[in-house]
């Protein structure tokens, strides 16, 4: 997928002035938000559940090789296949030579983010192989040529409006002529014309949400049952995961499943939660036949062992961006790339470089909700500032901005210098803004004063001085 | 210069503000048989430069509650621009100041939660390579408190003496609430307020989009998560603003004011202090 | 160098380590050899019949239907809901055991016919592995006796669960799953299925029957 990370002060001002967008985004604040805190607080162990999990994503990553080498062990002794992908363009060869060595023309996707990250459907498209994707939300966005703007509810930016004249739009040449008003009339249309697709794919590709070593599972969950007609139905099942998806148990699974739903959408559990192992076996009655499975890295292996190695704990529930003020504000699009919201802000710069996507560690007040919502207690707020810290070093940061802190920073370092100075900045400001109180202009504020009045300080002198004077009268 | 000098126990006439409130220990609650503590304020550099009476009621309420008041003269700023900015050497030069600074003082209060926990939680992991220095930073950082927490989980303080006749809402500031948990203090000792009633907002716990240096480089987001604020605080129908943090305080304060709502923005510790009747934040009266 | 090792290498270089050997490759062996569970949920940690009793809870709360029967009585329940319910009386079954043991010629009216769903089947009537307490899910593996098209195709989906199936939490469905199938050895699918398929993908709102069924109703059969 082409980044526009690049213009995400652009993108966040056109966010701002979208409509249906501001209305879509003033519903999620709300409902995510709340239905995550009910359910932890039916669950008095959500929080002993959360250390497990984290403390299990890194006893994983730290024996990474191992886990992910039983993984493939078990797979293959089942009669199934592991792909070993280094790069999104060694994945994406290695599912296309997949999908034409089936003879596939339709392919039944269900949500991966990986696939989004390495931008499968426009090169299977190029191929002439027709990629469906049939979660709902995914399949929203796929008629409308969108990117997912949140990893879970894909497309979350959009009204119930925008749904129904994209399905007019498409379904009509199917028959559908009647422009739907109710949500479940939509859903209903979308089970139609997506049951069809599932009986016609040659392939069913979906991603996991864990690989597990012990059995040589791919663990999927979802609330549709899309992924299970996916790799259910058609005569081959790809399953495309990046390498810290491994965990070592089905004990693990259980923990990590527990925090998952919970985290992502509130719920107990998630409608379905499905183990696929291998292809199907002798005297079974439905299933693949072939079952593959293509590992990626892109760029992740690097990042273990380095301070940034806890973004790969995430198990894409998305709570950080439901509970972030600033995607509350612009959502998912505005991010530029795949991964939106705080995850987004850490992944990216990682997997796209941090020239291209330097704003989007900085777009963060640091309010911390992020941290204090992620089912794998990933210090998110922390790990933006290490890339605050890289593009530091690397004079990535705008120059007027290191200008002026190295400007702040002379002053805060002579702190006699520094309370001459504030105390003539609070002498001259109070004299100008004594009338109001505040100003609704000022020369160098500008960012502040386009939207807000500055206040002026109190009359009298900064506090050090005035202590000081106090000090000096009281002194006998 | 001995910081002991520096006490405010003597202050009395001349200053702007009056440190003549209620010395007696009647309204503190447990502490008035414990000698008394000797706590260094670490004032901020907002509060120095914009609004000293909130400095001025950290002091009164510490003083009230039986402590002996200390203002280290070398401090200036926790270093959180440096810090945010990814200004990482520049952070490690003020960290060793403001530790420098407070060196000896048993307690260290600050009347926002943004720079104590700053101190708190931060200094420490800037000094991984410098045992000795990530020593003394680790030993600050568990003398340092935010104002209402110190007041409240501390010393025992469950009263002040202080009346505001208003209905105030009150914003958990993020730093405060997520690192250190200061919810329910700032809220049990307002409760003692006369004539104050406190009106929750929907989303007390949202940042309110000021973030130090993100307000000025990201102002359209910065307007969006204000504007959503201040409709959550206008809908409470209080006629005063409280927070614990004066840059959160000014940005909301800026943003009522230019949508021209009439509430009163003010630090919780002035109220607390019953100084409600100085000029609220960006108000001449 | 094939992409496998570059992979692996790449890996073990950012660990600063080989390949795991001694003690350390022992120690993650013997965790997956003997894996240790996780805090456990106390609300599930119940003697059966109230056990049961919490999956009933559960499942209801999670937009299935449950009835609870005994054995002679599952053909009846079975007729009675697709009757309520205006649903047509013939079903695609599982050819398992366990619903052949049911007396389903008492029900002159029920069609069934064994074997996986085809695309034209409204009903399907399934057995479960395992039932969690928990979470109010069934548990479902593929093989012979259950093909995995059963729990999905079908609009409207009747599992028949024995109370002595019903367990506390996942960790007894594993534990189970090794017992049956042996250690380290998996069906081919395994569906845990915690009520009718959902979406919330259109503004957040929950509506039933995304592509799975669109009702799921539990017999939940008396010892």
């Amino acid at each position: 997928m082409q980044s526009t990370a690049r213009n995400f002060k652009h993108n966040a001002h056109d966010a701002l002035r979208d409509a249906n967008l501001q209305d879509s985004l003033s519903k999620l604040k709300v409902g995510f938000s709340e239905r995550r805190r009910q359910a932890a607080e039916r669950l008095p162990e959500f929080e002993a559940l959360r250390d497990r999990a984290r403390d299990i994503k890194d006893h994983t990553l730290a024996n990474l090789d191992f886990y992910l080498e039983e993984f493939e062990r078990k797979v293959l002794a089942l009669g199934g296949h592991v792909h070993w992908a280094p790069t999104a363009e060694d994945a994406r060869r290695i599912i296309a030579d997949l999908c034409k060595g089936a003879g596939a023309r339709t392919i039944a996707k269900s949500k991966s983010m990986i696939s989004e990250e390495i931008g499968l459907n426009d090169h299977l498209e190029t191929l002439g192989i027709e990629p469906v994707e049939t979660d709902l939300g995914e399949y929203i966005i796929q008629l409308r040529h969108e990117p997912p703007s949140h990893i879970i509810a894909p497309a979350v930016h959009l009204t119930k409006d925008q749904v129904a004249d994209t399905f007019l739009e498409h379904h009509r040449a199917l028959g559908f002529t009647k422009r739907l008003t109710e949500r479940n009339d939509l859903v209903a249309e979308a089970r139609q014309v997506l049951r069809q697709k599932f009986l016609d794919a040659d392939v069913g590709l979906n991603g996991a949400n864990f690989l597990v070593a012990e059995t040589g599972s791919s663990m999927l969950v979802t609330n549709e049952g899309n992924a299970d007609l996916s790799n259910t139905l058609p005569k081959m099942q790809i399953v495309l995961a990046s390498i810290e998806k491994v965990i070592p148990t089905l004990e693990d699974a259980a923990v990590l499943l527990r925090v998952l739903a919970r985290s992502a959408t509130g719920q107990e559990s998630s409608a379905y939660t499905t183990l696929n192992t291998g292809p199907r076996r002798a005297g079974d009655l439905d299933g693949p036949s072939q079952y593959h499975v293509v590992i990626l890295d892109n760029g992740r292996s690097s990042v273990l062992g380095t301070r940034m190695q806890d973004m790969l704990r995430c198990i894409r529930c998305g709570a950080c961006m439901n509970h972030c003020p600033v995607y509350g504000a612009i959502g998912g699009h505005a991010y530029g790339w795949v991964y939106p919201g705080p995850i987004g802000a850490v992944l990216t710069p990682q997997l796209i470089g941090i020239e291209e996507a330097g704003d989007l560690p900085n777009a963060s007040t640091f309010c911390g909700r992020c941290e204090s919502v992620c089912p794998v207690r990933i210090p998110l707020p922390g790990l933006m500032r290490h890339w605050r810290e890289r593009e530091f070093e690397r004079h990535l940061t705008p120059r007027t901005v290191r200008q002026g802190l190295a400007l702040w920073s002379f002053l805060a370092q002579r702190p006699r210098l520094y309370r001459r100075l504030t105390g003539w900045a609070n002498r001259l400001l109070a004299v100008f803004g004594r009338a109001d109180g505040r100003f609704r202009s000022l020369p160098l504020a500008s960012g502040w004063t386009r939207f807000r009045d500055f206040p002026a300080p109190q009359p009298g002198g900064t506090f050090h001085t005035q202590w000081a004077r106090q000090r000096s009268r009281t002194r006998p | 210069m001995e910081p002991h000098q520096w006490t405010s126990g003597y202050a009395t006439a001349g200053a702007r503000f009056h440190l003549s409130g209620n010395r007696s220990g009647a309204i503190v609650a447990g502490v008035s048989s414990s000698p008394p503590r000797r706590v260094a304020l670490f004032v901020t550099c907002l509060v120095d430069l914009f609004r000293p009476s909130v400095g001025f009621a950290a002091v009164k309420l510490l003083e009230d509650a039986g402590c002996i008041v200390e203002v280290p003269p070398l401090q200036v700023c926790c270093g959180q621009p440096a810090y945010n900015s990814g200004d990482r050497a520049s952070t490690r030069a003020i960290a060793r100041q403001v530790i420098d600074a407070f060196e000896g003082h048993p307690h260290v209060v600050a009347p926002s939660g943004s720079c104590a926990g700053m101190l708190a939680h931060h200094y420490p992991g800037l000094f991984e390579d410098d045992p000795a220095m990530k020593a003394r930073a680790e030993h600050l950082a568990g003398r340092c408190h935010e104002l209402t927490s110190f007041l409240v989980d501390v010393l025992g303080v469950t009263r002040v003496s202080a009346r505001y006749d208003g209905a105030v809402t009150y914003h958990d500031s993020c730093s405060g609430l997520r690192e250190l948990g200061v919810k329910q203090q700032p809220r049990t000792l307002l409760g003692s307020v006369h004539g104050l009633s406190l009106r929750e907002m929907k989303t007390p716990e949202v940042c309110c989009g000021f973030g130090g240096t993100f307000c000025v480089k990201y102002p359209e987001i910065s307007n969006a998560m204000v504007g959503e604020k201040t409709g959550d605080i206008a809908a409470t129908g209080a006629d005063t603003l409280l927070a614990g943090d004066l840059g959160c305080l000014m940005n909301m304060a800026g943003k009522l004011q230019r949508e021209g709502r009439a509430v009163k923005v003010r630090h919780v510790a002035e109220v607390l202090a019953d100084m409600g009747d100085e000029a609220p934040i960006g108000e001449s009266r | 160098m094939s992409a496998r090792s570059q992979i692996l290498d790449g890996i073990r270089r950012s660990l600063h380590r080989g390949e795991l050997g001694g003690e350390a490759r022992a120690a993650v062996e013997q965790r997956l050899s003997a894996p240790p569970r996780g805090p456990s949920v106390a609300r599930a940690q119940l003697p059966q019949p109230e056990k049961v009793a919490l999956f009933c809870q559960w499942a209801e709360a999670n937009n299935a239907t449950v009835a609870r029967v005994s054995a002679a009585e599952v053909p009846g329940e079975v007729a009675g809901y697709l009757a309520r319910n205006n649903l047509p009386a013939s079903a695609a079954m599982a050819p398992s055991p366990q619903l052949e043991s049911y007396d389903w010629a008492s029900q002159k009216m029920l069609s069934l016919r064994r074997g996986p769903a085809g695309a034209l089947d409204h009903v399907s009537i399934t057995g479960a592995f395992a039932g969690i307490a928990e979470t109010g899910t069934v548990v479902m593996t593929s093989g012979p006796e259950h093909p995995v098209s059963l729990n999905l195709l079908p609009d409207t989906h009747v599992v028949v669960l024995r109370e002595a199936d019903i367990v506390s939490g996942y960790e007894d469905v594993w534990a189970r799953l090794r017992t049956r199938y042996g250690k380290n050895a998996m069906p081919r699918t395994v569906n845990t299925i915690t009520g009718p398929s959902r979406t919330g993908d259109i503004e957040q709102a929950m509506e039933l029957g995304a592509h799975g069924p669109r009702r799921m109703h539990i017999v939940v059969v008396r010892e």
